[in-house]
């Protein structure tokens, strides 16, 4: 009896998924940004592109952690030649870095502008222009109305958006598909060798809309994201034993 | 209906062009020269040094040994041709067939236009007013062949105008130089003794013929009036401007983007059918109280699809005040390029690179909406110092001279100005153990540097800068420097920018 409710659960699942507009991933069309164990969150286990994400930062070293993260997804989203926009008030992102995330900085196109309310205008343009890769907002906050409009957006033209919110002053409730939070973590190298290792970071999903939120640990080298099983320090283990 | 033509000379073209540019130049005897198989030989010079004695086809050197305090200036090739050009369209009001004679001379064909000035005294002497008023030292004359017409402006010293029938009997004193001819013929008939045109113009048309060659007796033809003389005549654009004058004032934005609507039509539909697009239009409107406004869009692409340049007005309409009613519409297009037809695609490509349409025209849009100044785009640039490493693309299209580097480590985020900072750094030219950045300290646990950038001492001079990158406790990771050598006590630390 239990195995057919639990079937009867997954199938009506899946059947509310499929009427919300989350497609099974078809055999062969699977886009897999790269991001390991973080895919299997989301609902049929597929980053969704189609889709605008919410990046909480409250620190300038916490932006830096996320232009570097969103840098590595939109590898794969860039891939064919797609050109992407970043729109802020301040811009303090570096583009000769971004090179090292594997995309071509000369593809982005910044846009500055002067006032906040003029952002979310041009998020909601941007998005409704088919084939871009990517849209890039910094905003401080974003309200639920605001959320809604932009998914409405993406809904038709599948491009996929990212809104960071740099020193969110109220968090409330939005119509994002995920809401991430992108710290920074100690790098690590061989032991014995000297200088700074690649780019770690502590990558938590607080929000995500049909999945399961968690809590991973990435490192970019080599050109993708690898995840990292956190290794137990056998000295502390011992002391504490 | 008898022809009549008018030869304009002018003097001394391009030294008069120049000196309007540099008033200074008024006082100064100055030519301009081209380098001719080595040596710079004089093109055009101004009536200062002709009355020295310089002259075009001298070399700069003789002149400059003549006139020592002579200005010898680089010609500039083609201006000639454009100067002609600007001041022919100018003389399109005294007729319409105007025709460029270089190097320095226009003919304008007007018959049946004198009268409209009160007779040819008054128009001839009209013209070479306004065009002595404007700094442009001309000579004209009139007649009733091109031939006579050139004739006399050049080389005629009595009457300018030429009364019907009477040019022969002008042309019989002057030399056979103001006929156009070959400078072989002119040797020729230097050599043989005629000195000017009275001599030869009752020979035989079949001895002159044979002697001097059928150029020679169709110049002669022409400048008697025998002979036809086809002009080239210069056709002005006409500017891509649409008007709409309005039955009823017009308040409504209804209406209003009706008008923009119609005249976008149909100035589109002109651009279309010649294969240009525009870069920028302006929509003017004049209301009932006689007062104007103006509403302007750019593109970043020519471009003649009028529903888009639509979409581009409808954000700027309400800028528009009709206050009592606007009775005229006038669209214009300034700045009109080629537009690439649009290609025919398949199906439609689902990625949207840099070169696509729609990029170009969100981008419109944007710009038009917050200022087409906000939009960049950059580019590598091989250069040093971090803030000047990325320079600013012109443009959608333009593409990389160099490679984005990855050999060296630099941070994702870049503060618009270093930030001081203070550091514990015991060891010269090793890293800092802490910072304090903010009132919070950071123990550095490891660090790689440290990378030296020399200023660029062609641009800026300054202290270099020893760069660090460091991760403290909590794994966060600074771009940090020290400017200029260490000091035990009063080195100089910033933060620059957060790694990823």
């Amino acid at each position: 009896m239990s195995e057919t409710k639990k079937d009867i659960i997954d199938q009506l699942q899946k059947d509310i998924l499929l009427w919300q507009g989350f497609k099974p991933p078809t055999a062969g069309t699977t886009e897999n940004v790269g991001l390991g164990p973080v895919e299997a969150a989301f609902p049929n286990g597929v980053f969704p592109i189609g889709a605008i994400h919410e990046f909480l930062n409250e620190a300038p070293e916490h932006t830096a952690a996320c232009g570097g993260f969103i840098a590595g997804i939109l590898t794969t989203l860039m891939q064919q030649g797609e050109a992407c926009l970043w729109i802020s008030v301040t811009r303090n992102l570096f583009p000769p870095a971004l090179k090292v995330f594997g995309i071509e900085p000369d593809r982005i196109i910044f846009i500055d502008l002067k006032r906040e309310k003029d952002v979310l205008w041009v998020m909601e343009e941007a998005l409704k222009c088919e084939g871009l890769a990517a849209v890039i907002a910094e905003v401080k906050d974003i309200n639920l109305t605001a959320s809604r409009r932009l998914q409405l957006a993406v809904e038709k033209s599948k491009v996929t958006g990212f809104i960071l919110r740099n020193d969110p002053r109220k968090i409330s409730t939005t119509a994002c598909a995920a809401r991430w939070k992108i710290t920074p973590l100690p790098s690590e190298l061989e032991t014995g060798m000297p200088g700074v290792g690649f780019p770690r970071w502590n990558v938590e999903l607080l929000k995500v809309r049909n999945g399961n939120p968690g809590n991973w640990q990435l490192e970019w080298s080599a050109g993708r994201f690898v995840a990292i099983t956190p290794t137990v320090n056998e000295e502390q283990l011992l002391k504490v034993g | 209906m008898q022809k009549r033509f008018v030869s304009l000379w002018f003097r001394h073209l391009l030294t008069d062009w120049l000196t309007l540019r540099r008033p200074e130049l008024k006082e100064v005897p100055f030519v301009f020269a081209v380098p001719v198989r080595g040596r710079m030989l004089i093109t055009a010079s101004n009536l200062l040094a002709e009355q020295q004695g310089i002259k075009a086809g001298m070399a700069a050197a003789d002149a400059k040994a003549i006139v020592p305090s002579l200005e010898v200036i680089d010609d500039i090739p083609g201006k000639a041709e454009k100067l002609l050009t600007a001041l022919g369209e100018w003389c399109i009001r005294y007729t319409p067939l105007v025709a460029i004679d270089l190097p320095d001379g226009l003919i304008l064909d007007i018959s049946g236009c004198a009268h409209l000035w009160g007779g040819e005294r008054a128009y001839l002497g009209n013209i070479i007013k306004v065009l002595h008023s404007r700094g442009y030292d001309v000579r004209a004359a009139m007649a009733d062949s091109i031939g006579a017409a050139w004739a006399v402006a050049r080389f005629g010293k009595e009457k300018p105008i030429i009364e019907t029938g009477k040019h022969t009997d002008a042309l019989l004193s002057l030399p056979p130089v103001a006929l156009r001819l070959e400078p072989v013929v002119l040797d020729r008939l230097q050599k043989l003794g005629f000195y000017t045109i009275k001599s030869f113009i009752g020979i035989q048309c079949s001895v002159l013929r044979r002697r001097f060659g059928e150029g020679f007796l169709l110049r002669l033809n022409q400048a008697l009036g025998n002979e036809d003389e086809p002009l080239t005549l210069l056709h002005p654009v006409e500017p891509y401007q649409e008007r709409l004058p309005c039955l009823e004032p017009i308040r409504t934005v209804a209406a209003i983007e009706i008008a923009i609507q119609k005249l976008l039509d149909s100035l589109c539909h002109r651009l279309a059918a010649e294969g240009k697009g525009l870069r920028t239009a302006i929509l003017s409107y004049y209301r009932v109280d006689g007062k104007t406004g103006a509403v302007s869009i750019g593109t970043n692409r020519a471009t003649n699809h009028s529903g888009h340049l639509f979409t581009l007005f409808e954000l700027n309409i309400s800028k528009i005040e009709p206050a009592l009613g606007i009775e005229l519409f006038v669209l214009e297009a300034p700045k009109v390029e080629a537009a690439e037809p649009g290609q025919e695609i398949l199906w439609s490509a689902e990625s949207c690179g840099l070169e696509d349409n729609n990029l170009a025209e969100l981008l419109d849009k944007i710009g038009n909406k917050v200022g087409a100044a906000n939009i960049h785009r950059y580019l590598p640039q091989e250069r040093y110092w971090p803030e000047r490493s990325i320079k600013l693309a012109q443009s959608l299209q333009e593409k990389r001279t160099t490679v984005w580097r990855t050999d060296r480590p630099r941070p994702s985020l870049l503060l618009p100005r270093p930030e001081r900072i203070e550091v514990t750094a015991p060891e010269p030219d090793y890293p800092p153990i802490l910072f304090r950045y903010k009132n919070e300290v950071h123990y550095i646990k490891k660090a790689d540097g440290p990378e030296r950038i020399e200023q660029e001492w062609w641009i800026e001079t300054g202290e270099h800068r020893d760069y660090y990158q460091v991760e403290d406790e909590a794994g966060r990771r600074y771009w940090l420097f020290r400017s200029g050598y260490y000091d035990a006590e009063s080195s100089k630390w910033y933060l620059h920018g957060f790694f990823a």
